[in-house]
């Protein structure tokens, strides 16, 4: 069992869903950021994504594009992003810590000494933009075997055919993209997704956590109800872009896990 | 997997035969794809497969290619230049001469074609210097095929006429702000633009790179270059060349002159960087294979010029068409292999060789292709004179008179 693992078990003996809330990690800089961090789980987040700046993120929209230019910008790295969840860690043993972007950064480091920094930092789980089950050997199996799990995207073009490899190595949960786009555009219709999530929870047991386009503690609570989760990403960053204090930024993501909660 | 094991080139039979069934060359390209596209990839590979070895496919490739294009582009050899210079024979594949005034079109109408069969109506392409989104806007405009080019915005302004050539015939240029705004941020603008309008667009890479099949199909595209020159040195010449040159951006004109020399081991194979302002610590420079080390990014792993967290850097040269950071995985194969050499050319040296390259022999040269003819002019002297020397003239210059005249401070009015 994975702190992902516990904290879906608990969820599930409370009849509550799960509130996933990503931030980019250094964003505007290291320490409004680590201050945020510290707060989700008091805002009410189940499981925290943190972002992995890179220059290049190619299935973001602007608002996480512009997030992590402004985290490099500011000298973020992969180190001291680790270094944000090991903070956390001090002060919370139990929401869960996923790790979100792309794979260059960590196969510039090296995959084993990645691995053995993120488990050692707390980390819980890796979601690899650019590492579909193709590149598995790359960084999912060696992952898997360090403990950590590896949370694949499911999107509205994985047919029914291809679904069996995407949840092959996936574990901890499925995180479906409700939309064919990138993060942050349209909003994600809980009719449209309904089915689709039922698709997914047809070939798994794993939890179904459904992101993209959810910007409103309604809309996440309407996309709750019919999946075991919702994240909330671009909506989260758009307003730690605006400049609002910490306080403000976690009253926003409070509002939005109540929406969720409320599910 | 980051350990490169230099594979003895007496080891490998054929270096013909990659990519593997994972796209890889070595350890390079790949399918590093989110995976809204894997799906689409996978779908684009199999009917690439089925087109190659359909002859209607081909007919109609080189049916275009003759009529329309106007291939085969001629195998010219450049005397006054050769004797200027003293030592080898140098010989000018003249794909400066093709429609749209450079190589890209080759690759294009096989993409398009292929687009066409899978009944993609919404075509999209990025551009750096904007030749490939010309050649793009071009067969888009001959079979009615709506187009949509990304350009960097700093490429915009630097490439004037070519955006007002895309936007003549019909296409749609997108200037991208995200980034930095160069061919870099142009790719990834064109992904994203992908990834949400799966259904009914085809994106047509404009080189060597992206996830797999693109760098495998874009290479057969170009190969035709290769394949002519090798008939036509038979027939000036009746013989191999000795020396095959090609400058590299992302590396389609040079793979297309390459491939089908690559298993011809006396042919000596050498392709030429931008080496800018230097390679040097300062990274004022797009060479790739000279300068930077492996990583991953726009779907393949292959050299990438990058800092030591694995965040990507801006390339910088003088030529929008060599100003990439990364480079075909294939080309990072054949270096780590030794089957190529790859140098870098600075941009003095390349201006020096456009200008030497107008007066001698009255072809007013892109650029790209001058890097190419830069490193000509520094081995050619001191080679023997029947040592036969084949370098890719890839591109016309038209697009580069204004950036030559800023850099020899001819005050251009227009």
């Amino acid at each position: 069992m994975t702190r992902i693992d516990d904290t879906f078990a608990r969820l599930r003996s409370e009849g509550r869903k799960a509130f996933v809330a990503y931030v980019m990690a250094g964003d505007p800089d290291y320490d409004t950021s680590l201050q945020i961090v510290l707060g989700l789980p008091g805002a009410g987040v189940d499981i925290i994504e943190l972002g992995m700046p890179f220059t290049d993120p190619m299935a973001d929209g602007p608002t996480i594009q512009l997030a992590g230019q402004r985290a490099l910008a500011g000298g973020q790295t992969l180190e001291r992003t680790l270094q944000i969840a090991r903070e956390l860690r001090k002060v919370n043993k139990t929401t869960p810590i996923v790790m979100m972007g792309y794979y260059n950064p960590i196969f510039s480091r090296g995959v084993d000494s990645f691995l053995s920094a993120a488990t050692e930092a707390g980390i819980d789980g890796l979601i690899i933009v650019d590492l579909p089950p193709e590149e598995d050997s790359e960084l999912c199996l060696p992952a898997n075997k360090a403990g950590l799990n590896f949370i694949r995207l499911a999107t509205p073009t994985t047919d029914d055919k291809r679904l069996p490899k995407v949840l092959e190595n996936t574990s901890g949960f499925v995180y479906y993209v409700s939309i064919t786009g990138i993060t942050g555009a349209a909003a994600a219709q809980s009719a449209d997704v309904a089915p689709e999530v039922a698709r997914i929870k047809s070939q798994t047991d794993l939890p179904v956590i459904v992101g993209f386009g959810i910007r409103t503690p309604d809309n996440a609570r309407d996309i709750a109800r019919i999946a075991d989760g919702a994240v909330v990403g671009s909506a989260i960053v758009s307003e730690i872009a605006a400049g609002r204090s910490v306080a403000d930024v976690l009253a926003f993501v409070e509002s939005l896990a109540d929406g969720a909660h409320s599910a | 997997m980051q350990g490169v094991t230099a594979m003895p080139e007496d080891l490998i039979n054929s270096f013909m035969t990659g990519p593997d069934e994972q796209g890889r060359f070595g350890q390079f390209g790949g399918r590093f794809v989110s995976e809204t596209l894997m799906p689409l990839i996978l779908e684009l590979e199999r009917q690439y497969e089925i087109a190659k070895t359909d002859p209607t496919f081909w007919a109609e490739m080189d049916f275009l290619w003759k009529h329309y294009v106007g291939r085969p582009s001629p195998l010219y050899f450049a005397e006054r230049m050769t004797d200027h210079l003293g030592g080898a024979k140098v010989y000018m594949k003249r794909d400066e001469l093709n429609h749209t005034g450079a190589h890209k079109i080759n690759n294009v109408l096989g993409q398009i074609i292929l687009a066409r069969r899978m009944g993609k109506s919404r075509i999209i392409a990025e551009t750096g210097a904007g030749q490939h989104g010309v050649a793009t806007a071009t067969v888009c405009a001959k079979f009615g095929l709506k187009c949509i080019v990304y350009m960097g915005a700093h490429d915009v302004e630097r490439q004037a006429p070519n955006v007002f050539r895309m936007r003549l015939l019909g296409a749609e240029v997108i200037p991208v702000t995200s980034g930095r705004g160069t061919l870099k941020d142009a790719m990834n603008d064109a992904l994203r633009d992908w990834v949400t309008n799966v259904r009914d667009t085809f994106y047509c890479i404009g080189t060597v790179a992206g996830p797999h099949p693109y760098p495998a199909m874009v290479r057969d595209f170009q190969s035709i270059i290769g394949k002519e020159a090798k008939e036509q040195m038979m027939e000036a010449e009746g013989c191999l060349p000795d020396t095959i040159i090609a400058a590299i951006g992302g590396g389609s004109n040079a793979m297309g002159l390459f491939y089908p020399f690559l298993d011809d081991k006396s042919v000596s194979i050498i392709g030429v960087e931008a080496g800018g302002k230097g390679v040097d610590d300062r990274m004022e420079h797009c060479a790739s294979l000279t300068g930077g080390r492996p990583g991953v990014l726009h779907g393949n792993r292959t050299y990438l010029l990058q800092d030591g967290d694995g965040q990507i850097l801006e390339g910088f040269s003088i030529s929008a068409g060599l100003d990439y950071p990364g480079i075909g995985p294939e080309h990072s194969w054949l270096h780590d292999v030794g089957r190529a050499q790859y140098v870098a050319i600075t941009d003095k040296e390349a201006l020096e060789a456009f200008q030497l390259c107008c007066q001698l022999e009255g072809i007013i040269p892109a650029l790209e292709p001058s890097h190419a003819l830069a490193h000509v002019m520094k081995i050619a002297p001191s080679l023997p004179k029947d040592h036969i020397i084949i370098m890719n003239m890839c591109g016309r210059g038209d697009k580069d008179i204004f950036t030559v005249a800023r850099y020899l401070g001819f005050d251009m009015k227009i």
